[in-house]
């Protein structure tokens, strides 16, 4: 397979702020490919360098083939871009958004039609409601319908799901799959960890770097100590008291449950759930699971922090 | 390329149309500034309350008084008995002007040939001040005339080309295009690009490969076509409504005026290039732009009369050229054979500017 897209040592820095600090991966032909992180990891700056917005400051990347500094115009036409911020004209309708998209990139709704028709179907009954109006979903249907009018050869879809209700994020994620299957390569990132799953390959960023880049199950691999699910009748005292347990490593509160790794190399968890009960905890139940992308994340997050720790003192 | 550029100006001018209060101020303005302008504000005065202070009573001053309140813009509404009363009167808004009259006028006149005429005037209003003495010396001077008795051989008579009646909308219908102009193209062109820059939607702009000179002409084109509008209203209805004649061709206003529209348009250009925030813009716009246009064109104040470094500073601003070229073809009929060297100082100033904004257009976010 051939690398749509491939970054080497991407670096820039905003006054003070090192945004990205040496990025390099590469992205397959029809591959979604998700970038992870929280907010301020970079992710948007990265966007931004790839659709030729920004220069970088060291280090190269490589679009459809194409330098970014160099031959940015030749990219401009070829991609589709989708900023982190709605950016359509509020005060134009659907209708005329669309098509003023399609003309600046000289073409029509009707020539690409087929490309969006399953999102569109969906916008059609308020083609005459201004952009403005329109739900989070909706709007970013619509700026997907927008970015992909030109059929594009590569989508950059910058937290193409940040605000919006559930179902239109599922809604969402199957119409990105659906377009890799006609062949686009997709770039996408998300701060929603269980969106992760639906890539093919996921990158997970902080503070301008790439913590690791792997398949869903590949990352998930990386987590290499035994994790616990701790369950409790009140889970609000759960993670102070667990927290205060002198073997802990990582306490977590994951949904009604709290997730657990211990510091020795074979954890006792008849002595956690006795520390629980003799600290007034009552309800203890203890299983052993399976590490999610979420799991992975967090260990990572934690290990490069307390690398860069050691590495200031 | 062109559809491109069609549909992108059609964009513009939803905008503009959309906007129900920014249409509105568009269009309205122009209209209700040249009403408010032609009727409110006025510099000639139609009624002068005079108050007599008559120190000697006899049939001289019996005269002049007359013939002051008979010429139909003196009202008398104070007859005073001295100095002090005369004080009081301006005090309280009674009189805007007190002739005082010496002792044995009449003789003095008769005898001598010349006798003291004093006019007192309400200072703290200069303007009206000004206006007030010039009329009363008008009609005194008539009133010697009339008896054989001008003062001395030689008078000089004073007679207002252009503009005999010295209508003040005569001097604002150019100030007032000027001002209209900078503000619907430097400002209005500015904003609308950094809100574009502000709503992100011009960071799609670029990556949809518009190059920055097809941006920008699809910016300014909508802003040329609404600011000829306006000047065609301003134009049209200072002619019908106000009687303001254009003596020189009317095409050559209309070109002069296309030319001052590019200069400003070119100046807000370069505005939206230096920020990126709509605030600052129209600041930027009204404080730069509009203020100087309104003090230092010398639509309000002569460039003559001012300080040197304020009359260098004038040159500077498109619209006081603008004004010598308006006020030259509209009331003088002046033709380009005039007003060549004017022009040529807009077309110079447009070409710096819109070099200069093409220029500094960036095709990358900063």
């Amino acid at each position: 397979m051939s690398a749509v897209l491939i970054t080497d040592g991407v670096s820039k820095r905003f006054g003070k702020v090192e945004a990205l600090d040496g990025v390099g991966f590469s992205v397959d032909l029809a591959e979604l490919f998700g970038v992870i992180g929280a907010d301020g990891a970079g992710k948007s700056t990265l966007f931004r360098i790839l659709a030729t917005l920004l220069l970088p400051d060291a280090g190269r990347a490589r679009v459809l083939g194409l330098d970014t500094v160099d031959s940015y115009r030749m990219i401009r036409t070829r991609i589709g871009y989708m900023p982190g911020r709605f950016s359509l004209y509020q005060d134009l309708t659907v209708e005329e958004n669309l098509a003023f998209f399609a003309t600046v990139y000289g073409t029509t709704i009707k020539e690409n039609y087929e490309l969006i028709r399953d999102m569109y179907v969906q916008l059609e009954p308020f083609r005459t409601r201004r952009a403005g109006q329109l739900s989070g979903g909706m709007k970013q249907k619509l700026a997907l319908c927008c970015a992909l009018v030109h059929r594009p050869e590569l989508l950059l879809l910058d937290e193409p799901t940040t605000g919006v209700d559930a179902v239109s994020r599922l809604e969402f994620w199957q119409m990105l799959d659906r377009l890799r299957r006609l062949g686009i390569t997709i770039l996408v990132s998300t701060p929603y960890m269980d969106e992760a799953s639906r890539c093919d390959r996921v990158a997970f960023m902080q503070e301008g770097r790439i913590l690791a880049i792997d398949t869903p199950s590949g990352i998930t691999g990386l987590f290499s100590k035994p994790l616990f699910a701790v369950r409790a009748a009140e889970k609000h005292h759960l993670v102070p008291v667990l927290r205060s347990y002198p073997h802990a490593a990582s306490v977590y509160a994951f949904g009604s449950t709290v997730h657990y790794t211990d510091s020795r190399p074979s954890p006792d968890m008849g002595d956690v759930a006795a520390w629980l009960e003799s600290n007034g905890i009552g309800g203890v139940g203890i299983e052993r699971i399976k590490p999610g992308i979420e799991d992975t994340f967090m260990a990572l997050m934690e290990s490069m922090t307390s690398r860069r720790e050691a590495a200031d003192a | 390329m062109m559809q491109r550029f069609i549909g992108f100006v059609r964009k513009e001018f939803s905008h503009i149309v959309r906007d129900r209060r920014t249409a509105a101020i568009l269009f309205g303005m122009p209209v209700l500034q040249l009403l408010l302008f032609g009727f409110a504000i006025k510099n000639e005065i139609s009624e002068i309350r005079v108050g007599i202070l008559d120190h000697s009573h006899d049939l001289v001053t019996q005269e002049l008084t007359d013939k002051l309140l008979s010429s139909g813009t003196f009202v008398a509404t104070a007859t005073l008995s001295n100095e002090r009363e005369a004080g009081e009167a301006f005090a309280s808004g009674r009189v805007n002007e007190v002739v005082v009259f010496e002792p044995a006028f009449g003789d003095r006149l008769l005898r001598d040939g010349h006798a003291g005429l004093q006019l007192l005037t309400d200072g703290s209003d200069p303007n009206v001040s000004r206006i007030v003495a010039g009329y009363t010396t008008s009609v005194v001077r008539e009133y010697l005339r009339e008896k054989g008795l001008a003062a001395s051989g030689i008078e000089a008579v004073p007679l207002m080309m252009f503009n005999p009646g010295l209508k003040s909308v005569y001097l604002f219908v150019p100030g007032l295009m000027a001002m209209i102009l900078m503000l619907v193209s430097a400002l209005m062109t500015s904003i609308s690009i950094t809100r574009e820059k502000e709503s992100g939607t011009m960071e799609l702009l670029l990556v949809s490969s518009l190059r920055p000179v097809q941006i920008i002409i699809g910016k300014v084109v909508p802003y040329l076509v609404l600011a000829f509008v306006n000047v065609i209203t301003v134009v049209a209805l200072a002619f019908f409504v106000f009687g303001v004649p254009c003596r020189g061709s009317i095409l050559l206003l209309f070109l002069e005026s296309l030319l001052f529209i590019l200069t400003a348009l070119s100046l807000g250009l370069l505005i939206s290039t230096i920020t990126s925030s709509q605030q600052v813009a129209m600041m930027i716009s009204l404080a730069g732009l509009l203020l100087p246009t309104v003090l230092l064109s010398g639509f309000i104040f002569p460039i003559a009369s001012m300080p040197w470094p304020l009359q260098a500073i004038s040159n500077l601003i498109p619209a006081r050229w603008y004004l010598v070229i308006v006020r030259g073809v509209m009331l003088k009929g002046a033709g380009i054979a005039v007003l060549w060297k004017e022009t040529l100082i807009l077309v110079v100033m447009t070409a710096l500017y819109l070099t200069f904004s093409v220029r500094k257009f960036s095709e990358r976010l900063q």
